[in-house]
């Protein structure tokens, strides 16, 4: 049942086989991971949402992948609470489509809305308000999660040890069939934005640690692949929802327009090389220089800010035959000195990053595999190709890790497996779940096994 | 699981005793790969190996034997190596080979045969068998040395050119095969490189030693090369001798 064919994630870079099946309900699900039929024996079985996580986290070589699409109904929405129930396999983009017009926004989005519901709780995904709201998982107040021991109902109060180890957990809990979510009342689907420029990480790091408390939204965008001097030099971005009285009159009588889908479709993989380390200071550079110096008030649609990237599908292609990293990592409030640390290596190096994204977390939650930890976030788009670049990633995790701090699992595709509980010193109460919910050990993607997460089972 | 770069964290080496697999060895260790094993056929040359993997870092290096005379022992032998790594495999590097005599091999049947035998009726064998494992696991690299020898075949060693050149299309012809599957071949074009095979012959140009081939090789790995020669600017310089006209190749020196 089922064929199988070459899973990569976004980043394209590890591409491995597995038989992937789609069931059609919950009850089909459940098959697969009470030992499935026909699934290599041992060889493990994951979720997969819109493989929108960089790295290997949604494959499973030589298993079975749960490719969860099918499973995406969305419930009615709770006009008084804002309370929705919504299949683990919807992506933000449906929910988007049929909540804002009735004036419900999602809690937290990442940089782009399509993802599933069940890899933003796998990842515990963040945004721009992470600073206010906190990350997705805070959001939910219960979850079904298809496990090898049955179907469990879990929340922050019903098994919470459960509910916190799936918050992150990267799909290693069990697959999420459905979930629960407070939805966030706004009168427009528009933004109301602030731009300001700076000439170096100083100047964003005091104002956002000044006044990102005013802001429900705040991101800077920092150039890390300019030269000696110029790196560093950022655009702050920082908004609310727009109220009604913010539109101009003509928009008012539609305030609540869903975002389209994309409309671009790139279809072939470009030649490799095309992103180098001077086509991306170029892009870097213009995109800088045609940033306002300060703009206030602006209107900016949900698509321009929060998902710029997602008028045109398939743009990973772009990055050519060899794919991408995305390096993202935290550290706590104190460690901004990690993150100009990081923006000069990559500058000193010469290795091209697109546009790194900077961002203040508020505190994190219990989650034991959550990543936001309350401090300063970077993410970086790194090409693949530059000889340097194994090596200079490498450096980076032993800064962070020194730190204390950790990096992004969802994006991660080549940590060091020895510096995983280093970065996540709660690792055992996520592998005590697993034992309790998986005791023969069905659950296990590529990550959980390059990152040495499957002990005894992998020996075994 | 092989990472983003193509870094291996389990390993399996066919000829463990061989002087560019041990180079790949060290830096593919030195590079987080933790679980090594290593297939050769002399237990005190086995053990020297497997402890300079141990001092690098490596896990524990299991060793086994096997003789590439006997290619019906091919798929047993690659059964124990995984079954020693533990089951799964990110990349099984083939460097059995033997240079031999040529005045010998060409003249005496048996040792013709012997040389076919080694250098590519026992690796296309091993190689199957590696494959096939592979391809269940739905990842893994298979590393295959082969030699520009085997690129345009010469007068003077054509016993060893011929084998090599087997080979060198079989490896190709299998990773066509298996494509689509999440595992891959690599195929490795070294020229001379200074080891204890070459000991004592006249070094052909662009010499090169074991760890460039070996850094030629990680590079391949993590680039996801199916070609791969070392040193690189061979390519160029057999793009040339390949079509070179038979009455000007004969005449070239070596
Ligand atoms: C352009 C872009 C921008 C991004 N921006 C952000 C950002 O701002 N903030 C942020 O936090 N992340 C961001 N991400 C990462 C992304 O949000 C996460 O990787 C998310 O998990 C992707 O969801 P998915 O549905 O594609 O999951 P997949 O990539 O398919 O899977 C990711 C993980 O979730 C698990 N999973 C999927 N579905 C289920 C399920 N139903 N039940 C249990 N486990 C499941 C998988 O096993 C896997 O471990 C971004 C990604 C891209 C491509
Ligand atoms: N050196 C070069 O110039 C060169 C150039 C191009 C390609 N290559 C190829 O690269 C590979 C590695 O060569 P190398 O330079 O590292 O030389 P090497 O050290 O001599 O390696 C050859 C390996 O093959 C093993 N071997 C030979 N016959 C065997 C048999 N019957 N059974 C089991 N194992 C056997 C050897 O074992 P022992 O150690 O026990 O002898 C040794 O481990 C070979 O395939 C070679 O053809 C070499």
């Amino acid at each position: 049942m089922g064929d199988g064919w070459l899973l990569a994630g976004w980043g394209r870079t590890s591409p491995s086989w597995a038989r992937v099946v789609t069931p059609a309900d919950p009850a089909e699900l459940s098959v697969e991971l009470s030992g499935g039929e026909g699934g290599e024996k041992g060889a493990g079985t994951i979720a997969r949402g819109l493989g929108r996580s960089y790295g290997d986290a949604a494959q499973c070589a030589g298993g079975t992948v749960i490719d969860v699409g099918r499973l995406s109904d969305i419930g009615p929405i709770d006009p008084e609470s804002g309370l929705v129930t919504v299949g683990g396999g919807t992506s933000i983009q449906h929910l988007l489509e049929r909540s804002l017009p009735e004036g419900w926004f999602v809690p937290v989005t990442p940089g782009t809305r399509l993802v599933s519901i069940g890899g933003a709780i796998a990842a515990d995904v963040h945004g721009k308000n992470h600073h206010r709201d906190g990350s997705f998982c805070g959001h939910v107040t219960s979850l079904t999660l298809n496990t090898p021991s049955g179907v469990l109902s879990t929340g922050p109060e019903l098994d919470p040890e459960l509910f916190w180890a799936t918050a992150g957990g990267m799909g290693l809990t069990g697959v999420v069939t459905d979930a629960t979510v407070r939805m966030k009342p706004v009168e427009t689907n528009r933004v109301v934005v602030d731009t300001e420029r700076f000439t170096d990480l100083d100047g964003v790091m005091a104002a956002m640690e000044e006044s990102d408390s005013g802001y429900q939204y705040s991101v800077a965008w920092v150039d890390a692949a300019a030269g000696r001097g110029r790196a560093g030099r950022s655009v702050l971005t920082r908004g609310d929802h727009a109220a009604v009285s913010d539109l101009p009159k003509a928009h008012r009588d539609r305030p609540l327009e869903a975002p389209h889908p994309a409309r671009v479709r790139v279809r072939r993989t470009a030649p490799s090389g095309l992103l180098n380390a001077f086509t991306v200071s170029a892009f870097n550079a213009a995109w800088y220089s045609r940033a306002p110096r300060r703009r206030s008030g602006e209107l900016q649609t949900i698509t321009a800010f929060f998902h710029p990237l997602d008028g045109i599908d398939g743009w990973n292609l772009l990055y050519g035959r060899r794919g991408f990293l995305q390096y993202q990592f935290a550290v706590g409030p104190d460690r901004a000195d990690v993150v100009h640390q990081a923006v000069r290596l990559l500058s000193d190096s010469g290795t091209p990053s697109f546009l790194a994204v900077l961002k203040r977390f508020g505190s994190g939650n219990p989650g034991p595999l959550s990543f936001p930890i309350e401090g300063w976030t970077l993410a970086l788009d790194l090409p693949l190709g530059p000889p340097q670049l194994a090596r200079i990633t490498d450096q980076l995790d032993e800064m962070v890790a020194q730190a204390g701090g950790r990096v992004y699992l969802a994006k991660d595709a080549r940590l060091r497996p020895e510096l995983l509980e280093v970065m996540y010193p709660r690792l055992s109460e996520l592998q005590e779940v697993r034992r309790r919910i998986d005791p023969s050990g069905i659950l296990c993607s590529d990550l959980s096994r390059r990152l040495g997460m499957d002990g005894a089972r992998m020996a075994g | 699981m092989n990472d983003a770069f193509g870094r291996p964290q389990s390993m399996v080496v066919l000829a463990g005793t061989s002087e560019i697999a041990r180079a790949v060895v060290r830096r593919t260790v030195a590079d987080r790969c933790r679980t090594v094993v290593l297939a050769g056929r002399n237990p005190t040359t086995l053990a020297e190996a497997a402890a300079e993997a141990v001092a690098a870092g490596a896990d524990d290096v299991p060793t086994l034997l096997f003789d590439a005379g006997d290619p019906t022992g091919a798929r047993d032998a690659v059964d124990r190596c995984f079954a020693a790594a533990g089951g799964e495999v990110d990349v099984v590097l083939v460097a059995v080979g033997e240079l031999g005599d040529q005045s010998v091999d060409e003249t005496d049947p048996e040792r013709t045969a012997a040389m076919l035998t080694v250098n590519f009726t026992w690796p296309a064998a091993a190689m199957v068998a590696a494959a096939a494992r592979l391809r269940t696991q739905g990842h893994g690299r298979l590393v295959v040395l082969s030699s520009v020898a085997g690129v345009r075949v010469r007068r003077a060693n054509f016993v060893y050119g011929s084998s090599k050149a087997g080979l060198d299309a079989f490896s190709v012809g299998l990773g066509e095969a298996l494509r689509g599957s999440g595992a891959g071949v690599m195929v490795v074009r070294p020229g001379f490189v200074r080891t204890k095979m070459t000991l004592g012959r006249p070094e052909a140009p662009f010499a090169t030693t074991a760890d460039v081939v070996a850094e030629a090789i990680t590079d391949g790995l993590a680039s996801g090369a199916e070609v791969v020669w070392a040193p690189g600017a061979l390519r160029w310089v057999f793009a040339v001798l390949k079509n070179l006209p038979a009455t000007i190749w004969r005449r070239l020196p070596g």
